[in-house]
Parts: C-alpha cells; structure tokens; sequence
C-alpha cells in the first residue's frame, strides 16, 4: 500500500511529466491559455494518459516479451495510443458535444503528446507491474492536469498583468514555466 | 507454437503488428457503430433558435441549412426574420460576441407583414408559387392565385418572381382576436428569472 501512495505522489510532485521530466510541454503551452480549456484537456489526458500505460502495459508483457520482441516496443505503443486517443474521440464527441467543440484539434493532438508515449516507455523501462503500471499512468495523468490548471490559472491573470512589451505573450509564459518548474524541482527531496 | 514463431523473429515481429492492428481495427470499428453521433447536436440546438421561416433571407435554402453552416464558422447575423433577439440567442449559445444585424440580407421590421395578391391583376404564372417556402400561396397555371394569410411568414420571397408585380406586402391589422400582450424585453430581471432554474443560478 505504501510503496503504491510512493508511486502515485512521486509522480504527481516529484517526478512531474511536465515541470521535471519536461514530458508533453506542447499541450502544457498550447492548452493553457483559458482554465476551461485546461480543465478539458486535463481530464481528456487523463483518461488517454491512464487507459494508455493499461493497454501498452499488456500489449507489452502478453505479445512483445514472450515473443521477444521489445525492439518493437516504441511502434507498438504508438499504434496503441492513437486507437485509444480516436476510442476517446469517438466517446467524447458522443458524451459530450460540447467538450468535444472546446477541445477540438487538440483532442486528436493528444496522440503527439510525448508525456504518453513517455510514461508507456518508463513503465517498461522501471519493469513496473500491472497495478504500478496503472497507478504511475494515472498518478502522471493527475500531475499533468495539476500543473495545466495552475499554469492556465496563471496565464490568465498575466494576461492583466502589466508585463514589460518584450515579454508578452508566450514569452512571460515561458519565464512562469520555468519559475513553477523551480519550485517543482524543490519537492525531490520528498520521497 | 512459440518455440516455432521464435525461430523466425521477423515472422513473429510481423504476425503480432498484424494482429495487434486486427484488433484494434476491430475494436474502432465497433466503437464507431456504438458510438456513433446522431448528426451534430449543435445543429438541433441552432436550428431550434431559428424562427423557422424558411425565408432564405440569408443565402440558404432554410433554416436548418443555415443552422448546419453556423456550426461550420458562418456569420450569425444574416438573419431579419429573428432579428436582434436571435443573434443574440446564437451569440449566447456559441458564446461568442453578438454582432448586429447584417443590413445585407434585410431589414428587421418591428411590423409583421402578410402577402397579398391583386387577384384581378395576377396572370397565374405559378412563379410566386414555386418562391414560397411556407406553401403558403394557392393556384394552379392559367388560374388565379391567392395567398393562405395564416400560413404566410411575410418573408418578402414571392415579390421579386411575380412578372406583375402583383403581389404587396401589406402588415397585418392587430384585431381584438390577435392581439396579445407583448413578451418581456431580453435583458431585464423578469426575464432573467422567468424559468426556475434561472432563478437558482443555473445555466441552462
């Protein structure tokens, strides 16, 4: 039980595939300029992120090692998060039309989201088990949303703020990533 | 059956990428079927604020074309027969800022009008006929034509094709059986709390 609440807090705070891994830092930039946006994305990444490590997870231990096969890993792991990324798809447009109009390209744009095939490819690599797999895709998820919400919080008070003219837009957006990162990076020493 | 697929890896390596897209392919397929969208709600939702005039005052054949091609990035503001009042539903629903109406496609008039034809004038050349969208005008060729005053929009569609020029618009007279109290103006606090759930903060 422990060892899972280690997983899950490291890779919510101390591993964060965002500010410390620096994993998925295209939808991080992309998606954060309105917090219902993020919060969208968020949860669609969340869903992707989490059904993705449960599906590569097994993909991984059923069909590549026992045929041995783990040179396949990177192509297998792609296929199978496009088909879970258009599954989502289809679900949210189904669910909810309206999501599915705010989050438009972006929803497709998850497959690219190198934080997905990131964690598919540390779980493999760290030799996790199912419920570990699961857990650290989940709890990678949940630290991505965090830091997303927090940073479009942000960005939306900036876009207030009285910024010096050079650093407007992406780039005072760029300085607050790096900043959040920092404080990040203070959480190591936690687990 | 392993022992054999691992003495040929790249046969193995093809078999399971095979198989692996198979059943993903599969299982999209079936998640298209099940998941399938019944036409694009935000269509319904748009068409439903249309007034359903069927006037074409906007470019399109009706108001449910017009709706489909809203939800494609059309302007929202080429519709008189709703005036201010639709564009701002539209712009509410689209959450998106209300434009005012495009002079363009017509005037919106505050006077409700209904065709009329000058029967002694009309040579029954059907052509207002095939304009009308509400079928609201009676005839046949060589025949006389008259319009079914209830059925009219007064969209003005019948009197540009009429070679007589026969047709006018006249408004229609309020009568003590038409007359009806005039609906709360948008905006004000009767409006805003007129259904329950208003009233309570949510948002429909």
């Amino acid at each position: 039980m422990t060892d899972f609440l280690v997983i899950l807090i490291s890779a919510i705070l101390v591993n964060n595939i965002v500010l410390v891994q620096f994993l998925g830092l295209c939808p991080f930039m992309g998606v954060s300029n309105k917090l219902d946006t993020a919060i969208g994305m968020g949860g669609a990444t969340t869903f992707v992120l989490t059904l993705a490590a449960i599906s590569s997870y097994l993909v991984n231990t059923y069909i590549l090692l026992p045929l041995d096969l783990e040179y396949l890993k990177t192509i297998s792991f792609i296929l199978v998060i496009a088909v879970v990324v258009q599954f989502t798809k289809m679900f949210i447009e189904k669910t909810s039309p309206l999501l599915y109009r705010v989050l438009g390209v972006f929803l497709p744009l998850i497959t690219t989201n190198c934080a997905v095939l990131g964690i598919a490819l540390q779980n493999t690599a760290k030799a996790h088990s199912f419920a570990e797999s699961s857990l650290y895709g989940f709890g990678a998820a949940l630290g991505f949303s965090l830091v997303l919400v927090l940073f479009s919080a942000m960005r939306e008070r900036l876009a207030f703020a009285d910024v010096p003219e050079p650093f407007k837009g992406a780039a005072i957006g760029m300085i607050t990533a790096g900043l959040m990162s920092l404080a990040f990076m203070g959480f190591s020493g936690l687990v | 059956m392993i022992d054999l697929l691992l003495q040929y890896p790249i046969t193995s390596a093809l078999l399971a990428l095979v198989a692996l897209s198979l059943t993903f392919g599969a299982l999209l397929g079936f998640a298209a079927v099940k998941f399938k969208v019944e036409g694009d709600p935000i269509v319904d939702q748009l068409d439903a604020l249309l007034p359903q005039t069927q006037c074409g005052q906007c470019g399109h054949p009706g108001c449910r074309p017009y709706a489909q091609s809203i939800s494609e990035g059309e302007e929202i503001n080429k519709c008189p027969p709703g005036g201010q009042a639709t564009i701002n539903a539209i712009a509410d629903l689209l959450d998106v800022e209300a434009p005012t109406l495009d002079e363009e496609h017509g005037e919106e008039s505050e006077l409700k009008t209904v065709a009329y034809i000058r029967e002694d004038e009309c040579i029954g050349c059907t052509k207002c006929i095939q304009a009308c969208p509400m079928d609201a005008i009676l005839g046949a060729a060589k025949q006389m034509h008259t319009v079914i005053a209830i059925e009219c929009t007064g969209c003005d569609l019948c009197v540009e094709p009429c070679p007589v020029d026969c047709i006018d618009m006249l408004p229609v007279e309020e009568t003590l059986q038409t007359w009806k109290w005039s609906p709360p103006a948008a905006g004000t606090a009767q409006m805003n709390n007129i259904i329950a759930t208003d009233a309570a903060g949510e948002v429909a």
